[in-house]
């Protein structure tokens, strides 16, 4: 039928013939430049970046998430420069004060034309500012986060990939090793390695080489080599099964056969091949980091004072919840936010750029 | 298959034995012993009670008459609780935390599996939407918080439960909602995934156009193959169910293992922080391999070696 429709709608737009040998002249002429390039114009080159970035762009809820990420790090590093407040300051008269209540030395500057802050969350009962403390708490866990997930993600990488690339008795080996760290229970060995490790480091910290470990803290130092200690080894399972289908492939048997060395091949095409899971497994470790910590800092065994965290911001208002329930909740609602942003961000990025990852 | 468990099993003890080697030196590594946070006592009596403990050996034959004694079952005496066997002090409080973690088990396990699989019948409508969306929330909010917004609002504001202590059965309710809400909301995303891919697959066509019903279709093959991955999840689910007790029972004071193990690490009571981390390494392990063996005698296509 359609053939037919079709020479009849050619009929009335005036062409009489449409199946004739009749040739116009006019149809030979050389096409004109403009012409040529308007063929030439493929489809834009779409780099694997791109194409993930486009798919991301159009999940709603991944943008939204990363718009609060970003947020969330504005608020932990960029506003306590300009928030009149700091954490550890203590305001003598201005104790376990209600948001925007006012101290009586700060009514009397009020009272003569002066102006202050308010205390957006009140004050604390040694009277800190508590939105400056809540801001310092966000400022470490996020830190936690991304410092023990990039730790994460080179241990694991480098460990998967090593032991997929290579196989036989040398994979048996290490991922026998992983077995066994996986099997052990985690948060048993967090809570003791983080008690245990605070005092050696304490030691270490007064020898003059490694006076650093002090300006850092001592609770956050042992929380990095802790997490770096057990949480590799998902990503090593994850990079160790990529790697191991990735060898089979031409490719890595032509860079062998144009004579890389192991380490350019595990380097260059390996790993760059499985940067998509890389992405996605440490934007999905960065909320699981952060729940730790806060759960550590909970039991008081995290970050030190003066040095606040969320989790230890929530255990200190515990005592006095029923007062103040905007003590606890305020760092507990900051907790959910970042945990929860950080879980969509990364559940959006492995739709856009790892489809294949499921968990 | 037999030869698969005694494997699991070998991996098994030398997990439990890492974790107490491990344990034991780390312990050794802190200074400050036991008896020192007390009034301090003289030196005579500090020699004395740490002969009477073993303490003043070198650590080696510490290790080995530790792991000894370990072999036959022995935890030692809490240095704290004087007197005390560790393995009483462990079986007092482990039927306490028992008892509330596989409560929270079960119900994670059936409201996650129902919810998950209701959302993933009603994909892309409003019930799938708020499903998806509270499943999410429920990954997100960590224990302490969960915790202490129950306690703030059931306890203190509308006096429905008692805060603290597990004397009536309502005083259950807190803290199993608190430990089961994480693992219930894995399992209902895990559950709505898993049943998306099944009920595209083309058995699921093949059951319903050999005249099986909606309902029948769904429990005979949707389920049980949607269900497998849920099964993977239930040996690091107990995990958690047992060690994150430790957060829900410090806040609502509850007198389980999980509180007495983050007491017995703030007082150095060294036989207690072994005892109790050996005994849940070793609950844990076996749970994990009871789990893996159970996983594939659900499912017979895998193969066993």
């Amino acid at each position: 039928m359609k053939p037919n429709n079709a020479s009849r709608e050619g009929k009335e737009n005036g062409r009489a013939f449409p199946f004739s040998f009749h040739l116009k002249a006019e149809d030979f002429i050389p096409a004109s430049t403009e012409e040529k390039q308007e063929l030439e114009t493929m489809r834009e080159r779409v780099s694997f970046w791109r194409d993930g970035i486009r798919r991301f762009r159009r999940n709603k809820l991944g943008m939204v998430s990363l718009a609060v990420v970003h947020f969330m790090m504005f608020f932990a590093f960029i506003l306590p420069g300009f928030y009149p407040y700091n954490y550890y300051e203590q305001l003598r008269g201005s104790e376990s004060l209600a948001p925007f209540e006012y101290s009586e030395a700060e009514k009397d500057v009020i009272a003569n034309g002066g102006k202050v802050f308010p205390h957006l969350l009140g004050t604390d009962t040694l009277g800190r500012d508590i939105m400056a403390r809540v801001m310092m708490g966000s400022r470490i866990s996020l830190v936690v986060g991304i410092v023990a997930s990039a730790i994460i993600l080179i241990i694991g990488s480098v460990y998967g990939a090593i032991a997929g690339y290579f196989g036989g008795w040398v994979d048996t080996i290490m991922m026998r090793i992983v077995d066994i760290i996986y099997t052990v229970p985690d948060i048993l060995i967090i809570i003791l390695l983080s008690v245990t490790l605070k005092h050696p480091l304490a030691k270490l910290a007064e020898t003059a080489s490694f006076g650093w470990i002090n300006k850092v803290g001592v609770g956050l130092i042992s929380i990095f080599i802790v997490f770096s200690l057990l949480y590799w080894v998902g990503m090593a399972r994850i990079v160790r099964g990529q790697v191991l289908a990735l060898k089979e492939l031409d490719y890595v048997a032509a860079a062998k056969a144009l004579g890389a060395k192991h380490s350019r091949i595990i380097r260059k095409h390996l790993l760059t091949n499985c940067i998509g899971t890389l992405i996605v497994t440490t934007t999905l470790q960065i909320p699981a980091s952060i729940f730790t910590e806060s759960f550590l800092s909970f039991l008081g065994l995290g970050v030190m004072a003066p040095m606040p965290s969320l989790g230890s911001l929530a255990a200190t208002a515990l005592d006095g919840m029923y007062s103040y329930p905007y003590r606890l909740f305020a760092p507990a609602i900051t907790i959910s936010i970042i945990i929860l942003a950080f879980n969509l961000l990364g559940d959006g990025l492995r739709d856009a750029f790892d489809p294949k990852l499921i968990d | 298959m037999l030869k698969y468990i005694v494997k699991r099993l070998v991996l098994a003890a030398v997990t439990v034995y890492i974790v107490a080697t491990l344990t034991f030196f780390l312990m050794y590594l802190v200074p400050g012993g036991p008896f020192l946070s007390e009034k301090a006592p003289s030196a005579a009596t500090l020699a004395a009670l740490e002969a009477k403990y073993g303490l003043d050996q070198p650590v080696t034959v510490q290790y080995k008459n530790y792991m000894l004694r370990l072999l036959q079952g022995d935890l030692g005496t809490s240095l704290k609780q004087r007197g005390k066997e560790v393995n009483d002090i462990i079986f007092t409080r482990l039927p306490v935390s028992a008892k509330i973690g596989s409560l929270a088990v079960v119900v994670a396990l059936v409201c996650g599996v129902v919810l998950g699989s209701v959302a993933a019948l009603n994909r892309g409508k409003t019930l799938d939407n708020i499903i998806v969306f509270f499943s999410t929330c429920g990954i997100a909010i960590p224990g302490f918080v969960v915790c202490t917004v129950l306690m703030f609002v059931l306890g203190e504001k509308l006096r429905l439960l008692p805060t603290f202590g597990l004397n009536t059965p309502g005083s259950y309710i807190m803290p199993v909602i608190a430990l089961a809400l994480y693992p219930m909301s894995y399992i209902a995303r895990l559950m709505r995934s898993c049943m998306l891919d099944v009920l595209g697959q083309d058995y699921m066509r093949t059951a319903r156009a050999k005249g099986l019903s909606q309902t029948k279709a769904l429990f005979k093959h949707a389920l049980r193959n949607a269900i497998l991955p849920v099964v993977t999840y239930l040996g690091p689910m107990i995990a958690y169910a047992l060690t994150g007790s430790f957060v829900v029972e410090t806040i609502l004071t509850i007198p389980g293992l999980g509180a007495s193990f983050v007491t017995s690490i703030t007082s150095r009571d060294y036989p207690l922080i072994m005892g109790t981390t050996i005994f849940l390494a070793f609950l844990l392990v076996t749970m994990n391999v009871v789990v893996d063996i159970v996983y594939k005698l659900i499912d017979p296509r895998i193969n066993l070696q």
